[in-house]
């Protein structure tokens, strides 16, 4: 081993002088915001992905003679009105929405960018037409735009992930496109256009590296709103279907019943939907802080 | 800031809306054969007709005319907004100018950090809790905004302050938020140190030279917000079994009642504009430039 080598702990195979990615990683792990969003943040993960290897009752499974149970030393967070344990039904709950969020905020990523890289370099008319249409978008509430959707293709997890992936999409549009319009000015890309490089190489193997930082910003936002939405979405229930035990849908097939004093079939599910999303606007802002200090 | 005020409020959005409802309506109308033996043009056109004079259509679940359905439930909407709104703009302002006059002391944390929390999360889930809270545990306010027929107006104030309070705490971080940076920028400006070394009172410089600058771009986030507000309008009212218009378009969607829909949604769009115009006077009357150069 030579002493060039770079330590282990580092993640990416960095070039010799310190790259500016870790100097943002070096940002990230000494800033307390983003590592107590990441530690809920990877609970959630754990939960979602091994839950249900170690909850103590199956989520989908009903005991009819012990419904509506109160927290106890057997049921710790009570029992729903089908008798099955909450506990288990939260710690497994965080599966599918950590499935259609990540998903959603992705497609919105991949087209946002390339929506944005596009208006952005023509600039002109291109840009003129697309960002109004883009402005007009952005002005109706995601929830109306799902409604409408849902009503008419029917509501499925891919829906979900289609209506949410292309409302967040503008958004990060209008991000990648201002970062694109300082970037174009730059010599780089006038030494590509020398070069004679098409426009789709300029844009795509040229700028986007370069505008990186703040669609990864974007990112980690848009999906903080993209758990908020799939969790309103399935409160509504145009969302995740049942029998998933997901946090949102649970809340709705329950929260009738509040009136009654049965808190604990709504009281932790709403704790577990709070507690991840302001684990990711933790991680967001940890995000952002890294690349704007 | 005038240039921003532009670009953040023009005053055609509202009515471009429309074009993407009405495509939607098209798209609608399109997959469940509602008279498609007509073209769509002629269709959209006579609807948009109707609608002008006042004719919304029939619903097809109660098989009566829309419009005393849309009527009804708009006021009931307005008034839960009306509500949040009265409570969360004079409070956000508040809690925005106070933490940036406290810059980095514990208060401006606890009200940021609070604010951008309460912000993220649901309207559901706050308003699960506040239920839960406020509702089920200390018996304070009534679960569900419904009110006995004939109730004056205090009583339905109270049967309304659970249902807006999700909506106020949203509202709460980024009006807050907003004050804040806007209070900070206009404590750092020039022209705030040039009132204070003309030797003003400290009171005098927040109230006539901090403040009418620093709250500019806070209108323009309310306007923006309201779009916001529509979209969590529907949630509430589902969560309290409010009979607004959120609700409405809620239970005109699963039972595929397309003229109680379009009916429900072009009456938001509307609304949408005309909140984004008002914005747009407000921001205007209270920009010291734009009256200056009336005075003059």
């Amino acid at each position: 081993m030579s002493a060039t080598d770079t330590p282990a702990a580092l993640p990416a195979p960095d070039t010799a002088r310190r790259s500016p990615w870790g100097e943002v990683l070096h940002s990230l792990l000494r800033s307390g915001t983003f590592l107590t969003g990441l530690a809920i943040l990877l609970f959630w993960v754990v939960c979602a992905l091994f839950g249900e290897h170690f909850v103590p009752y199956d989520p989908l499974d009903a005991d009819i003679i012990n419904t509506l149970a109160p927290p106890s030393a057997d049921h710790w967070f009570g029992t729903d009105q089908l008798g099955r344990d909450v506990f288990s039904r939260v710690i497994v709950g965080s599966r599918d929405i950590l499935t259609v969020a990540p998903l959603a905020t992705i497609l919105a990523t991949i087209a946002g960018t390339a929506l944005g890289l596009v208006i952005g370099y023509f600039r002109g008319i291109v840009d003129d037409i697309v960002s109004r249409v883009l402005e007009a978008f952005m002005a109706i509430p995601v929830v109306i735009i799902a409604l409408l959707a849902i009503v008419a293709l029917g509501t499925s997890k891919a829906t979900v992930i289609v209506v949410i992936g292309l409302s967040f999409a503008p958004i990060i549009a209008r991000t990648v496109r201002s970062a694109v319009l300082a970037e174009r000015e730059l010599d780089y890309v006038a030494a590509a256009k020398l070069r004679h490089e098409g426009a789709l190489h300029t844009m795509f193997v040229e700028i986007l590296p370069n505008v990186i930082p703040p669609i990864l910003v974007e990112t980690t936002v848009r999906l903080g709103y993209a758990i908020f939405a799939v969790a309103t979405l399935s409160f509504m229930g145009f969302g995740i279907q049942p029998p998933s035990p997901d946090w949102g849908l649970s809340i709705s097939n329950n929260y009738g019943m509040i009136g009654g004093g049965f808190w604990w079939t709504v009281l932790f599910d709403a704790m577990a939907i709070a507690s991840l999303v302001i684990g990711v606007n933790l991680v967001a802002d940890g995000v952002h802080g890294a690349f704007n200090d | 800031m005038v240039f921003l005020g532009g670009q953040v409020l023009p005053g055609n959005v509202g009515r471009a809306i429309l074009g993407p409802f009405a495509d939607q309506r098209a798209v609608d109308a399109l997959n469940h054969s509602l008279g498609v033996d007509r073209p769509l043009l002629v269709q959209y056109g006579t609807w948009i007709w109707n609608f002008l004079h006042g004719d919304m259509g029939t619903s097809y679940i109660f098989r009566a005319p829309v419009a005393p359905f849309v009527i009804d439930a708009l006021g009931n909407s307005m008034k839960l907004a009306l509500v949040a709104f009265v409570l969360v703009v004079p409070i956000g302002i508040l809690g925005g100018v106070i933490a940036a006059l406290n810059l980095n002391r514990p208060l401006d944390r606890i009200i940021s950090l609070g604010g951008l929390s309460v912000t993220v999360l649901p309207e559901f889930v706050t308003g699960i809790i506040l239920i839960l809270v406020f509702g089920v545990w200390l018996r304070w306010l009534p679960i569900a905004a419904a009110w006995p027929k004939g109730a004056g107006v205090l009583t339905q104030l109270y049967y309304l302050i659970l249902p807006s309070l999700p909506l106020f705490l949203v509202l709460f971080g980024y009006i807050a938020r907003m004050a804040r940076s806007g209070m900070i920028e206009a404590l750092d400006s020039d022209y705030t140190r040039t009132a204070v070394l003309k030797g003003l009172p400290w009171r005098t410089v927040i109230w006539r030279h901090v403040l009418r600058n620093a709250l500019l771009p806070t209108i323009t986030v309310i306007a923006t917000q309201t779009g916001y507000l529509i979209g969590g309008l529907v949630v509430i009212e589902t969560l309290f079994r409010y009979q607004g218009i959120g609700s409405l378009i809620f239970t005109a969607a699963r039972g595929k009642d397309f003229p109680m829909l379009e009916a429900g949604i072009l009456t938001i769009g509307i609304v949408y504009a005309v909140a984004t115009l008002v914005a747009d006077f407000l921001y205007s009357v209270l920009n010291p430039r734009i009256r200056l150069g009336a005075e003059q």
